[in-house]
């Protein structure tokens, strides 16, 4: 699958969300726990050897799960191989919380849901659909589930 | 660099629902001298990815573009209806398409323009705010807003810590409505008294419990009597807590309906 790889490595030198050195291993066997400069943009997370300006890789964070392992170890992995497991070893088990809670809001699922969400309740308590404001009310993506294509 | 194309291509063809789709030309990569070459693709626009399949029925996507960092332009291209995908990256290419009609340009230029990320999450940041407000105004306000109900589910009046409103909402200049109880406006303002000098709001209303009847009639404002027992506060404001919260109010009402149902009520 071919994909514009200039433009996730130019969305990977932006300003992270989070980022922090994490030893972490991909699902090869062995499954080696490197550390790793880990780096949340949006909805991808990226992984660089410590020293280097470009990613070795990305993980794109939709319909993936986030697992807290055992101290200080939390896993991601994707709906269609759970086995396959992404470990990433923190330094605390507060850090280890912390980046649960970030990658389980990092989806633009995640963002869509919210958005639909805070857009009712919104309507509920005053009456008025926050998105006219904007031109946006009859956008496909913010319509509840049952309403889209 | 790797990309976990796998599960990337597997959340392209999975059953959850495209923000847009439809069949386009792309410009084919190779820069030809004399003239460009197209190729008619089926393009499924998911959050901000963009992938193009060969066929409407492949099971793979051929490609995928990353929709962060980038315009949308009408473009003149030799070809009607087309249109560009832009990066900031200078010397980075562009990717132009060609839809079949003004309309599905017009659609196409729409949905990929609102397509990104970051576009997402400043609307979501911008209702948590005026989510966030209306909790504040409510919990600020002498008595709790209601909205007169012209539906035919009449409140019980007698209830006399409740006070019937205006029937049409005032629109404040921020852009939303809220209901004008007597003299005070909720939706962030504070109560004035007839000094004209402002004055910290009032103490919340005591709480108190309300007959299962007119629980009834207050979902129609919104509030459930347990809501108002224990206001929203400020800490309550996050997504998932507020989710939860107010995923009683509607096991309640759920529970009334079912209660309903069996006895017949329609």
């Amino acid at each position: 699958m071919r994909y514009n790889e200039r433009e996730l490595l130019s969305l990977a030198r932006q300003p992270a969300e989070k980022a922090a050195e994490i030893r972490m291993s991909v699902p090869k066997k062995g499954n080696v726990l490197k550390k790793r400069l880990v780096k949340l943009v949006v909805n991808f997370l990226f992984y660089f050897r410590t020293d280097e300006a470009e990613p070795i890789g990305a993980l794109l964070l939709e319909h993936c799960k986030i697992t807290k392992e055992e101290e200080n170890i939390f896993s991601i992995s994707f709906i269609e191989e759970p086995e396959r497991k992404y470990c990433f070893e923190c330094a605390t088990e507060e850090q280890c919380q912390e980046w649960v809670e970030a990658l389980k809001r990092a989806s633009y699922e995640f963002l869509r849901r919210s958005l639909i969400f805070y857009r009712n309740e919104i309507q509920k308590m005053t009456g008025k659909d926050p998105l006219e404001q904007y031109g946006i009310s009859e956008e496909a993506r913010f319509q509840l589930r049952a309403h889209r294509q | 660099m790797k990309l976990n194309e796998r599960s990337v291509a597997h959340y392209a063809t999975c059953d959850s629902p495209a923000d847009h789709t439809g069949f386009l030309r792309k410009q084919l990569e190779r820069h030809h001298h004399h003239g460009t070459s197209y190729q008619r693709c089926w393009f499924v626009l998911k959050g901000n990815l963009l992938f193009y399949f060969e066929e409407r029925e492949s099971q793979e996507p051929v490609g995928l573009v990353v929709l962060e960092g980038c315009t949308v332009e009408l473009c003149e291209a030799a070809e009607e209806f087309a249109f560009a995908i832009r990066f900031d990256d200078a010397g980075a290419r562009a990717y132009v398409l060609v839809a079949d009609g003004q309309a599905a340009m017009e659609a196409w230029v729409k949905a990929l323009s609102r397509a990104s990320f970051d576009y997402m999450r400043l609307v979501v940041r911008e209702l948590e705010k005026q989510l966030e407000e209306a909790c504040r105004s409510l919990a600020a306000c002498c008595k709790p807003p209601r909205r007169s109900s012209s539906s035919g589910r009449k409140r019980h009046l007698s209830n006399p810590a409740l006070q019937p409103l205006q029937e049409k909402p005032t629109t404040l200049e921020n852009g939303y409505s809220t209901w004008s109880i007597g003299g005070c406006v909720a939706g962030g303002a504070t109560c004035t008294d007839h000094d004209g000098g402002q004055m910290k709001p009032p103490p919340l209303p005591p709480r108190r419990r309300l007959a299962a009847s007119s629980a009834i009639g207050s979902q129609a404002s919104g509030l459930s009597p347990a809501m108002l027992e224990s206001p929203v506060s400020l800490e309550m404001i996050c997504f998932s807590k507020l989710h939860n919260w107010y995923g009683q109010e509607i096991a309640v009402l759920r529970r009334e309906w079912q209660e309903r149902q069996k006895r017949g009520h329609p």
